[in-house]
């Protein structure tokens, strides 16, 4: 009787959950449906789910319209750019602030985390003229800087959380057995924080990835990543709901498909360890 | 060793010469379907041109107003073309802000504006702009449930005439509204429109001395107007309706009425993209008998920065994209029904443009019924219809459009909608300094 009623439990429990999955799913199957419908039939009220005239239409469009290979290299460089600088500077620092704390330990990082309370618009101008004094508008340079600086906080708080999690004793332990920094570092930490990096390089590759308000400012051509090459498909007049709806399943899908295989290690990392 | 060094400099002076002499323009522009046909006939100036290379960015318009003011302010020198509206030119042509096009070219042809779009890109006589294209706006309407409910629909309503007709033609059960319009807040959604049915009752956005005119007998007048007639012949939910979603609603025959922008007239005016195409009549925005109609006037132009390097060929390029010859490109291309409208008398005296846009007239009598000098029944101190072209309206212009939206929801009363806008541009009148 008892197992009946945990049976039927957890089959409420799993279609609770797929039912909340697909709730959560839903806008972006939205997005891909609008993507294959005509302007007209993405637009009618009320919509067809399924049921339309499945046309490729708005993919050729955007093809001959946009640079896609263009926006998704820059896209490509600006978010793996950003995202390994990031984990350099991050992993050193969280490495000494969780294995070696001082008074002031608490103090900077709570300073390094009210850096991401202003709002970006905030510094947009003084920002805009730096770039322009020193050159760096639309480059990817210029993007990869600054959106490393943005996520530096977030990297540095979550790696931190990680490698706090990492018992100490197991470090004496191994230094005990005559293990240099270096071996310690290699054989026994990295194994251990191997989750938690992972799903910090995931999750900030994937917030550098969707970054809408640098990219779109300090960019205009050369350096223009996927979110330029989305918001170029947006109109004030007119219909366009099914050509966006392709442009950004388009931009998206990379990352998706990243996402996808390494689910694994992104919901391990994000359990296991920091933002729990 | 004299040999390597004469190939070396031999070779670095090949590959110098080119990037010496060619020119790049950077052109920032909107995603409307008349700017994208510019896109596509690029090549056309490049052929002609071939010392120059031209790069779009293209955004929607709000991201683009706040990206292209950045760099113009700081003169950053991102862009050397840039695309910007009417409400824009007078505001960056006084600050300096913008290169003044002396040097179209001598078949340009300057006189052949529009003189009401000359005059609204125009500071102190200069041109600072060059009108790619125009708009005003006007009624458009479903002849075929006008003829039903036995109605005939003048060239020249009143605003009696409309509500009363949206009211009869009103079939909730079926699915049809009387009347369309924005609901949508932002200075350039429902301000657009309510600005210039304000006029057309006699109201306007300040006095003389910039004070706010909200608790004026005029403003009330068009806002309870406004608020019951789309109450009652209005779709549900107008409140978040702006011109694309008016724009669906009319194509699929949900609108006896709809007043907004004479370039929706060729999108519903065709068959691809509405379901009512050929039942649509076209008439002037409605009027009080006051002198003024509610229509709007509007244009996107080509304009240079101050920053850019490369004004030469920017104004080039302009000089292409906003002649005559671009009009007869694009309708060798795409047909006349495609050329962009309302810029230049010479498409309104033109025979085929005419036998294919039926719209034509009504759209040049609409342009040429807008004054952004003389907009509203009372004098005023400033220039633009369905907005004062001060770099303030922006942000006053949205406040009050959420404050009208909301009456038009019905989560606040007109008479409180009216106060808070008043309160807010007040404020923000004293804030900036036009009143104290």
């Amino acid at each position: 009787m008892a197992r009946m009623a945990t049976r039927q439990r957890v089959v409420i429990s799993t279609i609770g959950a797929w039912l909340f999955g697909f709730l959560i799913f839903f806008p972006i199957l939205w997005m891909v449906l609008a993507s294959f419908k005509t302007e007209l039939e993405a637009f009618a009220i009320p919509p067809s789910f399924l049921f339309f005239h499945w046309t490729l239409e708005n993919y050729v469009t955007v093809q001959e319209r946009s640079d896609y290979f263009h926006h998704a290299m820059n896209s490509v460089i600006i978010a793996g750019g950003s995202t390994l600088i990031a984990l350099l500077i991050a992993i050193p620092a969280a490495w000494s602030m969780a294995f070696s704390p001082t008074k002031r330990t608490k103090d900077i990082l709570l300073w390094m985390l009210s850096t991401k309370m202003m709002p970006p618009v905030g510094v947009l101008v003084p920002i805009y003229l730096i770039y322009k004094t020193v050159g760096l508008l639309d480059s990817r340079i210029g993007l990869v800087f600054i959106l490393c600086l943005g996520n530096l906080p977030i990297v540095i708080w979550m790696l931190f959380t990680y490698f706090k999690e990492i018992p100490r004793d197991i470090l004496e332990a191994a230094r005990m057995d005559g293990a240099t920094i270096g071996r310690e570092l290699v054989y026994v930490l990295t194994p251990m924080a191997i989750p938690g990096l992972a799903s910090t390089l995931l999750l900030n590759l994937i917030l550098a990835w969707n970054e809408a308000f640098w990219t779109l400012n300090l960019s205009t051509s050369n350096a223009a990543p996927l979110t330029t090459f989305i918001a170029s498909y947006s109109s004030p007049e007119g219909l366009f709901w099914a050509k966006l709806s392709a442009a950004s399943t388009l931009a998206i899908a990379p990352i998706l498909v990243l996402g996808w295989f390494s689910q694994k290690q992104l919901v391990r990392g994000l359990t296991f360890g920091a933002v729990k | 060793m004299k040999h390597v060094l004469g190939a070396v400099c031999g070779a670095s002076v090949l590959l110098a010469v080119p990037a010496m002499a060619e020119t790049t323009l950077t052109i920032a522009t909107v995603n409307n379907g008349d700017m994208i046909r510019m896109q596509g006939l690029t090549s056309e100036f490049t052929k002609k041109n071939p010392d120059i290379t031209v790069k779009w960015v293209t955004l929607e318009e709000n991201v683009l107003r706040q990206r292209v003011t950045t760099d113009i302010a700081t003169k950053g020198g991102q862009f050397d073309v840039l695309t910007i509206g009417t409400y824009e030119v007078p505001i960056w042509a006084k600050k300096g802000w913008l290169v003044p096009l002396a040097n179209l070219g001598a078949d340009y042809d300057v006189a052949d504006l529009l003189p009401k779009i000359r005059d609204a890109v125009s500071t102190d006589g200069k041109l600072y702009a060059a009108p790619f294209y125009g708009e005003s706006s006007m009624v458009m309407y479903r002849t075929d449930l006008f003829e039903k409910a036995g109605l005939k629909m003048p060239e020249k309503p009143t605003w009696d005439f409309v509500i009363d007709a949206a009211r009869k033609l009103t079939d909730k059960n079926a699915g049809t509204y009387g009347i369309c319009l924005r609901g949508k807040a932002g200075w350039g959604e429902n301000m657009a429109f309510l600005s210039a049915m304000a006029n057309s009752y006699g109201a306007r956005w300040f006095d003389e001395k910039w004070e706010p005119q909200f608790n004026t007998p005029e403003w009330k007048t068009t806002l309870t107007t406004y608020v019951n007639l789309m109450k009652e012949a209005g779709p549900p939910g107008a409140s978040s309706n702006g011109f694309n979603e008016n724009l669906a609603l009319f194509n699929a025959g949900k609108c006896a009425m709809w007043i907004d922008a004479t370039v929706a007239a060729s999108f519903v005016t065709n068959p691809k993209d509405s379901k009512v195409a050929d039942k649509v009549g076209f008439a002037l925005a409605p009027n009080t008998g006051l002198g003024k109609n509610a229509n709007w006037l509007w244009a996107w132009n080509l304009a240079i920065p101050a920053g850019s390097k490369k004004t030469e060929a920017a104004e080039k390029f302009i000089a292409w994209a906003t002649s005559k010859d671009y009009t007869k490109l694009v309708a060798s291309k795409d047909g006349w029904a495609n050329v962009p409208p309302g810029t230049r008398t010479s498409l309104y005296q033109n025979d085929e443009y005419l036998k294919v846009a039926p719209f034509a007239k009504l759209t040049l009598a609409s342009i040429d019924a807008a004054d952004p000098n003389k907009p509203t029944v009372k004098p005023v101190p400033y220039v633009g219809v369905q907005y004062a072209a001060i770099p303030e309206f922006q942000g006053i212009g949205t406040q009050v459009g959420q404050q009208f939206s909301a009456a038009l929801a019905g989560s606040t009363s007109v008479d409180a909608a009216l106060a808070a806008a008043q309160t807010a541009t007040e404020r923000e009148m004293k804030r900036a300094g036009y009143i104290k």
